[in-house]
């Protein structure tokens, strides 16, 4: 074991010590040990000491795997080779004790026994193994019924939040949505073919749980078309006291109905008089503030589905984007054909058009919404802009004055 | 080889999930927190699932989550889960069974909560230990942070929930862009060309590529295989490194932390909103950060007394325009504060609408 009198000092403290966790394993696993050494040369240098990998993967699979090597061999040959292995996560991010025991084993087995759960794509990241092991370990995972997660310019593993699993706002079956998709882009995930990464992730609701809008290209997130279904018995119950803000996810005592729910309202669409909360629904923009005060007197609607956004990558190269939207309400039933459809034509359309190393969202940007919307073959529904544009540089297509000269116009009047 | 089995996807959740989640799947009416840390949904039918979340570290081992599961054995009948922010939920039916839990997790040394108004878990990149780019470790940093602001974690006494993440470098693989507080990695000077070895190791052309502001060039000497870096011209993003690891970035005096603030991605009262620039530079300082701690906590307890009930950090310093935010934080504004980048004009102030 090496002496790491810096990383000492992270086990003392309230929050669980990864240092600690690290040292049980380092015992009886020399790239551990050495792993512990190569960081707390990090911590005297203030810098890695990693290289970025080779080419290194599973026989016929083009991602999954990334390379990983020290540029310090020498002393720390326990960790010269220490690639990551992504595993695709089950929907949700559920598992029974039997499942995750039967991962240990394989990971003891044929890496570190180092892992993350999970990384910010949504996989478990098995840390730290040789080439040699990745092909026996993927033999063991796939035997198991375990397959590996995507990587580089490929389809990304998708994730979702805990959907109907367990959450009464859940607008669609994200978990079944997710496993769907996962299957259907199986050979997208596991060769690289785009023109750089491909996320997916679905929300069930406008609170979205698993930050769609911000970090994934292909944004789905649940929604509600109809009206927010009211007990106002339980209303009441708010504004007596008897129930909680919040579920009791605060310390407020009470609920001020008035001040903490409908003053509050983006959109100033609810009113309540001590007695009766109205809703005028057309006008409620989705926001789930008042639903998520007031768990048992609130419920979105039952005609549900989803939005689709897209376009949202972090900063590299353009500045960081959220996705924006591209279709307001999808239904979302088992097989979810339409959402298929939609990422497959996408993915096409920046294929053809986009250069290397360039995201869907900022092809988007370059070529302009009219040449997306038309490449993928979908119309432009206002709900797309925040604002239409105030500059008076817009463009005429032969196919605008086409359509005019077919009777198309600009205002009913 | 014709039995290696290939593509075969994820498992089904279905195989994962405890009973009374498969009988009341899409069927749930309520939930409550019944204290921090311990949520339970109720069903149509009136069956409960009760959750108890814990916080880890994500960086962990084997031996963890086989202690993690003698847990689930002992108290769930076998079934969790993870959260997307790396908090453990151990799942029960028998809401009698949760006292023994908690006793049980408390033995571990994990804590519980992560619920509500409360920080949770830090959601995180590799840093030192497993990536080439980072300007700063990740794992570390969380650690020493989560153990300052402890008590927020299993309390709900802040006016909203605060989401906190880290990312070690601008490619910001934790996608920290829109979280109430961001911890990001900077490097801070332009790479060094290692001309000799860049010689060997790296494809000029693909190396020229990667700059997103065009700053490498070839060397104008045409008898060296090299290139030449415009400095002005480098925002220290590391692809070029990526591409050619004869161009470290690494400066172990001048890299550091900068703190962005006021991020969400929910779409409660307000949109979605990016996290923008608060702190510009704090010092890399291991093995605990003490600046970051201490810079991240002054925001936090600013947050905490000037923030309105249900206020999001983002909400509040937009309300009190970030003027304000800067002085009752005591940040002093620099340059490094105005945009210049692509899309900056939409950041700058064409109103009246300021305070002194």
């Amino acid at each position: 074991m090496h002496k790491t009198p810096l990383l000492d000092q992270l086990e003392s403290g309230p929050w669980p010590s990864f240092i600690t966790d690290l040292k049980r394993v380092a015992g009886r696993k020399k790239s551990a040990a050495d792993l512990l050494g190569v960081l707390e040369r990090s911590y005297k240098d203030k810098i890695t000491h990693w290289k970025h990998g080779g080419i290194v993967g599973v026989l016929g699979y083009g991602s999954g795997i990334i390379g990983r090597y020290i540029d310090i061999p020498e002393e720390f040959p326990g960790v010269e080779h220490f690639h990551t292995v992504r595993v695709n996560q089950p929907s949700g991010w559920f598992y029974t004790t039997k499942a995750l025991r039967e991962l240990c084993e394989i990971w003891d087995e044929h890496g570190s026994s180092l892992l993350n759960m999970h990384g910010s794509t949504g996989d478990i990241i098995f840390l730290g193994t040789t080439t040699p092991e990745l092909e026996p370990c993927f033999a063991k995972l796939t035997a198991k019924g375990w397959d590996l997660g995507g990587s580089g310019s490929a389809f990304r593993s998708p994730s979702c939040c805990v959907g109907q699993a367990r959450c009464e706002w859940a607008c669609f079956d994200t978990m079944e949505a997710c496993y769907e998709l996962t299957q259907h882009m199986q050979f997208e995930l596991h060769r690289p073919s785009y023109p750089y990464k491909y996320k997916l992730k679905l929300s069930g609701c406008p609170n979205d749980c698993v930050a769609a809008v911000a970090r994934a290209d292909c944004s789905v997130i649940g929604v509600w078309k109809d009206d927010i279904r009211i007990d106002q018995a339980a209303v009441k119950a708010y504004a007596g006291g008897e129930l909680k803000p919040r579920g009791g996810a605060t310390v407020y005592p009470k609920l001020d109905v008035k001040a903490d729910v409908t003053d509050l309202c983006p959109t100033y669409c609810m009113s309540y008089d001590g007695k009766t909360l109205k809703i005028d629904n057309k006008n409620c923009n989705h926001c789930m503030h008042c639903i998520s005060l007031m768990p048992q007197a609130l419920r979105p609607g039952t005609e549900t589905g989803a939005a689709f956004l897209l376009g949202s990558h972090a900063p590299i190269l353009e500045g960081a984007q959220m996705s924006w939207v591209i279709v307001p309400f999808m239904p979302m039933e088992a097989p979810f054909d339409e959402l298929k459809e939609i990422i497959v034509n996408i993915a096409e359309w920046w294929s053809e058009h986009g250069k290397n190393r360039e995201r869907v969202g900022e092809l988007m940007l370059r070529l302009g919404m009219r040449a997306f919307f038309q490449g993928v073959g979908l119309e432009p529904p206002a709900q797309t802009v925040r604002t239409p544009r105030a500059n008076p540089f817009f463009f005429w297509h032969q196919e605008d004055f086409d359509a005019e000269a077919a009777g198309r116009k600009y205002i009913k009047l | 080889m014709s039995e290696r089995l290939t593509d075969i996807g994820p498992p089904h959740y279905d195989k994962f999930l405890p009973p009374v989640v498969k009988a009341n799947y899409g069927k749930w009416k309520y939930h409550e927190l019944l204290e921090p840390g311990v949520l339970m949904h109720v069903g149509d039918s009136g069956d409960k699932l009760f959750s108890v979340r814990v916080g880890s570290g994500r960086l962990i081992t084997t031996d963890f989550v086989k202690d993690v599961c003698d847990l689930a054995d002992k108290f769930c009948d076998g079934y969790l889960r993870f959260t997307s922010r790396n908090n453990i939920e151990f799942l029960l039916s028998d809401q009698s069974k949760i006292a023994g839990l908690k006793d049980a997790i408390k033995k571990m040394g994990l804590p519980i909560g992560g619920t509500g108004h409360s920080v949770s878990n830090i959601v995180h990149t590799q840093g030192w230990i497993h990536c080439h780019t980072p300007a700063i470790d990740a794992s570390g940093i969380v650690k020493a942070v989560m153990d300052d602001l402890f008590d927020y974690f299993g309390s709900h006494k802040l006016p909203a929930q605060v989401r906190v993440a880290l990312a070690c470098c601008l490619n910001m693989c934790g996608a920290v862009h829109c979280s109430d507080i961001a911890i990001l990695g900077i490097h801070r000077t332009a790479p060094k060309v290692d001309h000799e070895r860049l010689r060997h190791l790296c494809e000029i052309p693909t190396t020229i590529a990667s700059c997103p502001t065009g700053a490498i060039r070839p060397h104008p000497d045409k008898s060296i295989k090299s290139v030449v870096i415009n400095e002005p011209k480098c925002m220290y993003c590391g692809n070029c490194y990526t591409m050619c690891p004869a161009l470290p970035c690494f400066d172990a005096e001048k890299g550091g932390v900068a703190l962005l603030v006021g991020g969400k991605v929910s779409n409660s009262k307000t949109p979605p909103m990016f996290s923008k620039l608060a702190v510009p530079y704090l010092p890399n300082n291991p093995p605990r950060w003490p600046e970051t701690v201490a810079a991240i906590r002054k925001i936090l307890v600013k947050y905490a007394e000037g923030a309105n009930k249900w206020e999001r950090v983002g909400e509040w310093v937009e309300r009190i325009g970030w003027e304000k935010f800067f002085e009752v934080c005591e940040i002093p504004f620099v340059f490094q504060h105005i945009d210049d980048y692509r899309w900056a004009y939409d950041t700058y102030r064409t109103s009246m609408h300021f305070k002194f």
